[in-house]
């Protein structure tokens, strides 16, 4: 039983319309953003079920999780705050930034917090450079940008991510 | 020199609401696109328009638009347009503001150039990073069928045009056109041996044309107003205008769209309000994080910012991401940041810069960390100079960019951080 079908359905339809017929393989990227919509990553049941749908093998489909950053076979936060500290913004003091933020949230560089709620983590250019320190928020949701960010503005948005996480459970 | 000539990718800077359907059309939008297909006008033609205007591709090599177009080969069909958002070098952010403040211009751009090279789908592959965005065009391509600007047969003549929009999930490496058209047809995104170019055996193995965001932003108002307007802007070789991206250690940072030819000093001290704190100018990376670092003098405030001007002064100006480094910025610490992105973002494919980026990152660390010796940036050196030409696309070349010229052009700085004289031209395998 395919349950990435069953439950996205309409999704998956619009998405294989994209690509012209024997080119089905194109359509994993979108899936694999599908299938991690649930929470931030691809088990291997989403795995098979995209081989599946797209004609591929499971390993292949696996490569691509593999090589690209912004796609995780294991469980980690529900919510990624991204910060980059590549050059442009590391010279406007994002380095401090993203140290300070860990800090203050008891982690380290790279680790999740206790409750599973959230990862902070460095990572490459976001093409935001000029409003550094700045961070992507990469949750169930979608990718949003918090740019021209300060310690204040960043611990603001993680205590309204637990409050919000709090009432829907 | 005026601080602000015409703008024509910025203009959203210039007409309030510019973002908003209904103000771009009554700005005379989308006139052009339906000109241009409801009079069948000649392909030909507007492939020499654009030829002629001297545009050149915005994403960093520089090459004739209008040339490329004329490459696609009319005997395999169907054709593609292919739009490069993969906007990922350090110390770019100009396609970002272009799509999201000036979407319907960029829209129109993409459609008169997809007409141009016979194309009836376009692909824009965005970053993964730029959800945002590609929801927004999403709902603005569906804005555009329902006004019945794309679709089928387009104004009752045998036209069809959709666009289509497809996200990247974080490579730096697929904003290399080859390696994005892997990447779309999900291969591992990696690139490609040429020749076949893409103009002959692009997507999904038909011919293609691939340009950058900031390059097709123009056509609209290229094919309106004429080659002569366009080519009037600018230097004799270099036309138009260009967004430069201005970051690093400078007051206001930001996007600044300038006529090419305008001097480095205009964008750093006019309108980027000087270094921060008002400290010296160390060195400018006029190309990103796969620039050449170059020591500034007087004589390179005054350099104009064209593709001509620039090898004049040890440096190139790419897709004009101006990272501005002063005084406090060491050069062991900025190529071990460099290299930190060229480890994480070398795709794996060829050996030398595989091996090349993860050997130089660990040389640079090493030195950084205050524990590296004068062999280790002489090794360093070589390992550079090894990866030089030796790679398929052009991601190894940048790597060792930054390294060889902080190192050349700033020996000291290593030779205070190893506590030893480095001894230059002996490089040892």
């Amino acid at each position: 039983m395919n349950k990435l079908l069953q439950n996205y359905s309409k999704e998956i339809k619009m998405i294989m319309a994209k690509y012209p017929e024997g080119q089905e393989r194109a359509a994993v990227m979108p899936l694999i953003y599908l299938a991690q919509r649930n929470d931030n990553h691809v088990t291997k049941d989403e795995l098979a079920d995209i081989a599946e749908i797209t004609g591929m093998s499971t390993t292949e489909v696996a490569s691509i999780v593999g090589f690209y950053t912004l796609f995780y076979d294991e469980q980690e936060g529900k919510y990624r705050i991204q910060v980059c500290n590549d050059l442009p913004c590391a010279l406007r003091g994002a380095d401090e930034f993203l140290d300070e933020l860990c800090e203050n949230v008891g982690i380290k560089v790279g680790e999740t917090t206790e409750d599973g709620l959230i990862t902070i983590e460095g990572v490459k250019c976001l093409a935001g450079c000029h409003n550094a320190p700045m961070f992507q928020l990469q949750s169930p949701m979608g990718i949003e940008y918090h740019e021209k960010q300060t310690l204040e503005t960043a611990l603001e948005l993680i205590k309204e991510l637990r409050k919000m996480e709090g009432k829907n459970e | 020199m005026s601080k602000v000539a015409e703008r024509i990718l910025l203009r959203h800077r210039d007409i309030p609401g510019l973002k908003k359907f209904d103000i771009y059309m009554k700005d005379g939008g989308f006139k052009t696109f339906k000109k241009v297909v409801s009079k069948k006008q000649d392909q030909n033609e507007i492939k020499n328009i654009v030829h002629d205007s001297g545009l050149r591709g915005r994403g960093g090599a520089g090459f004739p638009t209008g040339l490329k177009w004329k490459f696609v080969d009319n005997n395999n069909w169907p054709h593609y347009l292919v739009v490069n958002a993969d906007e990922s070098e350090p110390g770019t952010f100009k396609d970002r503001e272009i799509m999201q403040e000036n979407p319907w211009q960029f829209l129109e751009g993409i459609m008169i150039s997809a007409y141009a090279i016979s194309a009836n789908d376009i692909y824009i592959y965005l970053r993964g990073e730029f959800w945002e965005i590609a929801a927004q065009l999403d709902k603005q391509i569906k804005k555009l069928k329902k006004e019945g600007l794309l679709g089928e047969n387009l104004f009752g003549t045998d036209y069809s045009l959709m666009i289509h929009t497809h996200l990247g999930a974080g490579a730096y490496i697929c904003g290399e056109e080859t390696a994005l058209l892997e990447s779309i047809e999900v291969k591992l995104g990696q690139p490609r041996l040429r020749p076949p170019f893409p103009p002959v055996v692009g997507l999904f193995g038909k011919p293609t044309v691939i340009n950058n965001v900031e390059t097709l932003a123009n056509v609209a108002l290229i094919v309106e107003k004429g080659s002569d307007w366009y080519s009037g802007i600018g230097t004799d070789k270099s036309a138009g205008t260009k967004v430069f991206s201005l970051s690093g250690r400078v007051k206001n940072p930001g996007n600044y769209e300038l006529p090419m030819g305008t001097p480095f000093r205009t964008l750093i001290y006019e309108l980027g309000g000087g270094i921060i704190d008002d400290r010296p100018i160390k060195a400018i990376m006029p190309a990103g994080a796969s620039s050449s670092i170059i020591p500034v003098t007087e004589e390179v405030l005054d350099t104009p910012m064209d593709y001509e001007s620039l090898p004049g002064v040890g440096g190139d100006l790419g897709s004009a991401s101006v990272i501005i480094i002063d005084d406090t910025v060491d050069m062991p610490w900025l190529i071990n940041k460099t290299m930190d992105f060229f480890k994480h973002e070398s795709c794996g494919k060829c050996t030398p810069c595989r091996e090349g980026t993860f050997w130089m990152h660990k040389l640079t660390e090493r030195i950084q960390r205050g524990e590296g010796s004068a062999k280790d940036v002489e090794l360093l050196l070589d390992v550079a100079n090894q990866v030089s030409a030796k790679t398929i696309c052009a991601l190894g070349e940048f790597s060792k960019q930054a390294v060889i010229t902080a190192i050349e052009r700033f020996p000291q700085e290593f030779e205070d951080k190893v506590g030893e004289k480095i001894s230059f031209g002996k490089t040892e395998g």
